[in-house]
Protein backbone atom coordinates (compact mmCIF):
# COMPACT_ATOMS: atom_id res chain seq x y z
CA UNK A 1 0.00 0.00 0.00
CA UNK A 2 2.11 2.96 -1.21
CA UNK A 3 -0.36 5.69 -0.12
CA UNK A 4 -2.13 6.21 3.20
CA UNK A 5 -4.34 9.04 4.49
CA UNK A 6 -4.94 8.72 8.23
CA UNK A 7 -5.62 10.59 11.47
CA UNK A 8 -3.11 8.52 13.44
CA UNK A 9 0.55 9.43 13.79
CA UNK A 10 3.18 7.33 12.01
CA UNK A 11 6.47 5.76 13.11
CA UNK A 12 9.19 6.76 10.64
CA UNK A 13 11.51 3.96 11.72
CA UNK A 14 8.86 1.24 11.44
CA UNK A 15 7.67 2.54 8.05
CA UNK A 16 11.24 2.55 6.69
CA UNK A 17 11.87 -0.96 7.97
CA UNK A 18 8.70 -2.15 6.19
CA UNK A 19 9.69 -0.40 2.99
CA UNK A 20 13.13 -2.08 2.98
CA UNK A 21 12.09 -5.51 4.30
CA UNK A 22 15.38 -7.21 3.47
CA UNK A 23 15.54 -6.03 -0.14
CA UNK A 24 19.28 -6.22 -0.91
CA UNK A 25 18.91 -4.27 -4.17
CA UNK A 26 18.30 -1.10 -2.14
CA UNK A 27 21.31 1.20 -1.79
CA UNK A 28 19.49 4.42 -0.98
CA UNK A 29 16.48 5.52 1.06
CA UNK A 30 15.39 9.15 0.75
CA UNK A 31 12.80 10.45 3.19
CA UNK A 32 10.92 13.65 3.96
CA UNK A 33 8.92 14.43 7.10
CA UNK A 34 6.67 17.51 7.21
CA UNK A 35 5.95 18.89 10.69
CA UNK A 36 3.45 21.42 12.12
CA UNK A 37 5.18 24.71 13.02
CA UNK A 38 4.03 27.12 15.74
CA UNK A 39 4.34 30.09 13.36
CA UNK A 40 2.96 30.93 9.89
CA UNK A 41 2.80 34.23 8.00
CA UNK A 42 3.90 36.14 11.07
CA UNK A 43 1.27 34.71 13.44
CA UNK A 44 1.62 32.17 16.20
CA UNK A 45 -0.23 28.92 15.40
CA UNK A 46 -1.73 26.95 18.29
CA UNK A 47 -3.30 24.13 16.24
CA UNK A 48 -4.41 23.21 12.73
CA UNK A 49 -7.02 21.01 11.12
CA UNK A 50 -6.40 19.24 7.83
CA UNK A 51 -9.40 18.61 5.59
CA UNK A 52 -9.25 16.44 2.48
CA UNK A 53 -11.36 15.01 -0.34
CA UNK A 54 -11.72 11.30 0.50
CA UNK A 55 -11.34 9.20 -2.62
CA UNK A 56 -9.73 11.85 -4.76
CA UNK A 57 -6.89 12.34 -2.28
CA UNK A 58 -5.80 8.71 -2.51
CA UNK A 59 -6.13 8.71 -6.31
CA UNK A 60 -4.09 11.91 -6.63
CA UNK A 61 -1.32 10.58 -4.37
CA UNK A 62 -1.23 7.25 -6.20
CA UNK A 63 -0.98 9.07 -9.54
CA UNK A 64 1.97 11.11 -8.22
CA UNK A 65 3.79 7.96 -7.04
CA UNK A 66 3.17 6.26 -10.41
CA UNK A 67 4.55 9.31 -12.21
CA UNK A 68 7.64 9.33 -9.98
CA UNK A 69 8.24 5.65 -10.72
CA UNK A 70 7.97 6.40 -14.44
CA UNK A 71 10.46 9.26 -14.28
CA UNK A 72 13.17 7.75 -12.09
CA UNK A 73 14.69 4.35 -11.65
CA UNK A 74 13.42 3.77 -8.11
CA UNK A 75 12.14 0.59 -6.48
CA UNK A 76 9.32 1.77 -4.26
CA UNK A 77 7.72 4.84 -2.71
CA UNK A 78 5.49 5.44 0.28
CA UNK A 79 3.35 8.48 1.09
CA UNK A 80 1.54 8.92 4.43
CA UNK A 81 -0.49 12.10 5.03
CA UNK A 82 -2.33 12.84 8.23
CA UNK A 83 -5.72 14.59 8.44
CA UNK A 84 -7.77 16.00 11.30
CA UNK A 85 -6.56 18.11 14.23
CA UNK A 86 -2.79 18.53 14.63
CA UNK A 87 -0.67 20.47 17.12
CA UNK A 88 2.71 22.18 16.63
CA UNK A 89 5.63 19.66 16.54
CA UNK A 90 3.33 16.87 15.27
CA UNK A 91 4.20 15.04 12.06
CA UNK A 92 1.95 15.81 9.05
CA UNK A 93 3.39 14.01 6.06
CA UNK A 94 5.94 11.29 5.30
CA UNK A 95 7.48 10.45 1.94
CA UNK A 96 9.99 7.64 1.55
CA UNK A 97 11.62 6.42 -1.65
CA UNK A 98 13.87 3.40 -2.12
CA UNK A 99 16.32 2.95 -4.98
CA UNK A 100 19.78 1.78 -5.91
CA UNK A 101 21.47 5.20 -5.79
CA UNK A 102 20.93 8.49 -3.98
CA UNK A 103 20.51 10.78 -7.00
CA UNK A 104 17.31 9.24 -8.28
CA UNK A 105 15.83 8.62 -4.83
CA UNK A 106 16.48 12.22 -3.70
CA UNK A 107 14.93 13.59 -6.91
CA UNK A 108 11.88 11.31 -6.74
CA UNK A 109 11.29 12.20 -3.07
CA UNK A 110 11.43 15.93 -3.79
CA UNK A 111 9.20 15.54 -6.86
CA UNK A 112 6.55 13.65 -4.87
CA UNK A 113 6.47 16.41 -2.22
CA UNK A 114 6.32 19.22 -4.80
CA UNK A 115 3.44 17.56 -6.65
CA UNK A 116 1.65 16.64 -3.40
CA UNK A 117 1.76 20.31 -2.39
CA UNK A 118 0.02 21.47 -5.58
CA UNK A 119 -2.12 18.49 -6.68
CA UNK A 120 -3.36 16.51 -3.69
CA UNK A 121 -6.68 17.84 -2.30
CA UNK A 122 -5.75 18.74 1.28
CA UNK A 123 -6.58 22.06 2.96
CA UNK A 124 -5.12 23.46 6.19
CA UNK A 125 -7.11 25.56 8.62
CA UNK A 126 -5.00 27.02 11.40
CA UNK A 127 -5.89 28.61 14.72
CA UNK A 128 -3.90 31.74 15.63
CA UNK A 129 -4.22 34.37 18.37
CA UNK A 130 -6.24 36.44 15.86
CA UNK A 131 -8.67 33.58 15.19
CA UNK A 132 -9.00 30.65 12.79
CA UNK A 133 -8.07 31.04 9.12
CA UNK A 134 -7.69 28.91 6.02
CA UNK A 135 -4.09 28.77 4.87
CA UNK A 136 -3.48 30.43 1.48
CA UNK A 137 -1.73 28.50 -1.26
CA UNK A 138 1.83 29.71 -1.88
CA UNK A 139 3.15 30.79 -5.25
CA UNK A 140 6.52 29.29 -4.33
CA UNK A 141 4.83 25.85 -4.22
CA UNK A 142 3.56 26.33 -7.79
CA UNK A 143 7.04 27.39 -8.87
CA UNK A 144 8.58 24.34 -7.20
CA UNK A 145 6.16 21.99 -8.97
CA UNK A 146 6.63 23.66 -12.36
CA UNK A 147 10.39 23.04 -12.47
CA UNK A 148 9.65 19.32 -12.99
CA UNK A 149 7.70 20.06 -16.16
CA UNK A 150 8.97 20.32 -19.71
CA UNK B 1 -28.32 13.52 -11.05
CA UNK B 2 -25.08 15.33 -10.37
CA UNK B 3 -23.30 15.01 -7.03
CA UNK B 4 -21.66 18.33 -6.18
CA UNK B 5 -19.07 18.71 -3.39
CA UNK B 6 -17.60 21.84 -1.80
CA UNK B 7 -14.45 21.88 0.32
CA UNK B 8 -12.56 24.03 2.80
CA UNK B 9 -13.30 27.80 2.81
CA UNK B 10 -15.86 27.32 0.03
CA UNK B 11 -17.76 24.72 2.09
CA UNK B 12 -17.90 27.19 4.98
CA UNK B 13 -18.99 30.15 2.85
CA UNK B 14 -21.72 28.18 1.08
CA UNK B 15 -22.86 26.51 4.30
CA UNK B 16 -22.84 23.03 2.79
CA UNK B 17 -20.40 20.34 1.79
CA UNK B 18 -22.51 18.48 -0.73
CA UNK B 19 -25.71 18.55 -2.75
CA UNK B 20 -27.45 16.58 -5.47
CA UNK B 21 -28.74 18.36 -8.53
CA UNK B 22 -30.65 17.19 -11.58
CA UNK B 23 -28.34 18.03 -14.51
CA UNK B 24 -30.19 21.01 -16.00
CA UNK B 25 -30.80 21.14 -19.73
CA UNK B 26 -28.27 23.37 -21.45
CA UNK B 27 -25.53 22.63 -18.91
CA UNK B 28 -22.91 20.49 -20.60
CA UNK B 29 -19.65 21.41 -18.87
CA UNK B 30 -18.09 22.74 -15.66
CA UNK B 31 -18.39 26.32 -16.88
CA UNK B 32 -22.15 25.94 -17.43
CA UNK B 33 -22.67 24.46 -13.98
CA UNK B 34 -20.60 27.24 -12.42
CA UNK B 35 -22.77 29.89 -14.10
CA UNK B 36 -25.93 28.16 -12.89
CA UNK B 37 -24.69 27.96 -9.28
CA UNK B 38 -23.39 31.55 -9.27
CA UNK B 39 -26.81 32.75 -10.48
CA UNK B 40 -28.31 31.59 -7.17
CA UNK B 41 -27.04 34.91 -5.82
CA UNK B 42 -25.92 35.81 -2.29
CA UNK B 43 -22.97 33.78 -1.06
CA UNK B 44 -22.98 31.75 -4.30
CA UNK B 45 -21.39 34.77 -5.98
CA UNK B 46 -18.21 33.57 -4.21
CA UNK B 47 -17.89 30.89 -6.89
CA UNK B 48 -17.27 33.64 -9.44
CA UNK B 49 -14.98 35.78 -7.29
CA UNK B 50 -12.88 33.29 -5.28
CA UNK B 51 -9.23 33.42 -6.33
CA UNK B 52 -8.01 30.46 -8.39
CA UNK B 53 -11.10 28.28 -7.94
CA UNK B 54 -10.30 24.62 -8.70
CA UNK B 55 -12.66 21.95 -10.03
CA UNK B 56 -12.63 18.17 -10.21
CA UNK B 57 -14.91 15.85 -12.17
CA UNK B 58 -15.14 12.26 -10.95
CA UNK B 59 -12.18 12.90 -8.64
CA UNK B 60 -9.82 14.10 -11.38
CA UNK B 61 -8.68 17.72 -11.74
CA UNK B 62 -10.82 19.33 -14.46
CA UNK B 63 -11.01 22.43 -16.66
CA UNK B 64 -13.86 24.85 -17.30
CA UNK B 65 -14.66 23.06 -20.56
CA UNK B 66 -14.59 19.56 -19.04
CA UNK B 67 -17.87 17.87 -20.07
CA UNK B 68 -20.50 16.84 -17.51
CA UNK B 69 -22.89 13.90 -17.71
CA UNK B 70 -25.65 12.66 -15.43
CA UNK B 71 -24.13 10.67 -12.56
CA UNK B 72 -20.90 12.68 -12.45
CA UNK B 73 -19.32 13.81 -9.18
CA UNK B 74 -18.22 17.45 -9.44
CA UNK B 75 -16.16 19.21 -6.76
CA UNK B 76 -15.30 22.88 -6.27
CA UNK B 77 -12.50 23.96 -3.96
CA UNK B 78 -9.77 26.57 -3.34
CA UNK B 79 -6.12 25.84 -4.22
CA UNK B 80 -4.78 22.95 -2.15
CA UNK B 81 -2.53 23.52 0.90
CA UNK B 82 -1.44 20.08 2.11
CA UNK B 83 2.02 18.79 2.90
Amino acid sequence: MPVRVQEADFDVSAELAALRQGDARIGALATFVGVVRDMNDGSGVSEMTLEHYPGMTEKALEAIVIEAKGRWNIFDALVIHRVGRLLPTEQIVFVAVSGAHRGETFAACEFIMDYLKTRAPFWKREVTAEGARWVDARETDDTAAKRWQG
Amino acid sequence: MLKILYFASLRETLGRGAESLELPGGVSDVSGLLQLLTARGGEWGQLATVKNLRYAVNQEMAQLDSPLRAGDEVAFFPPVTGG
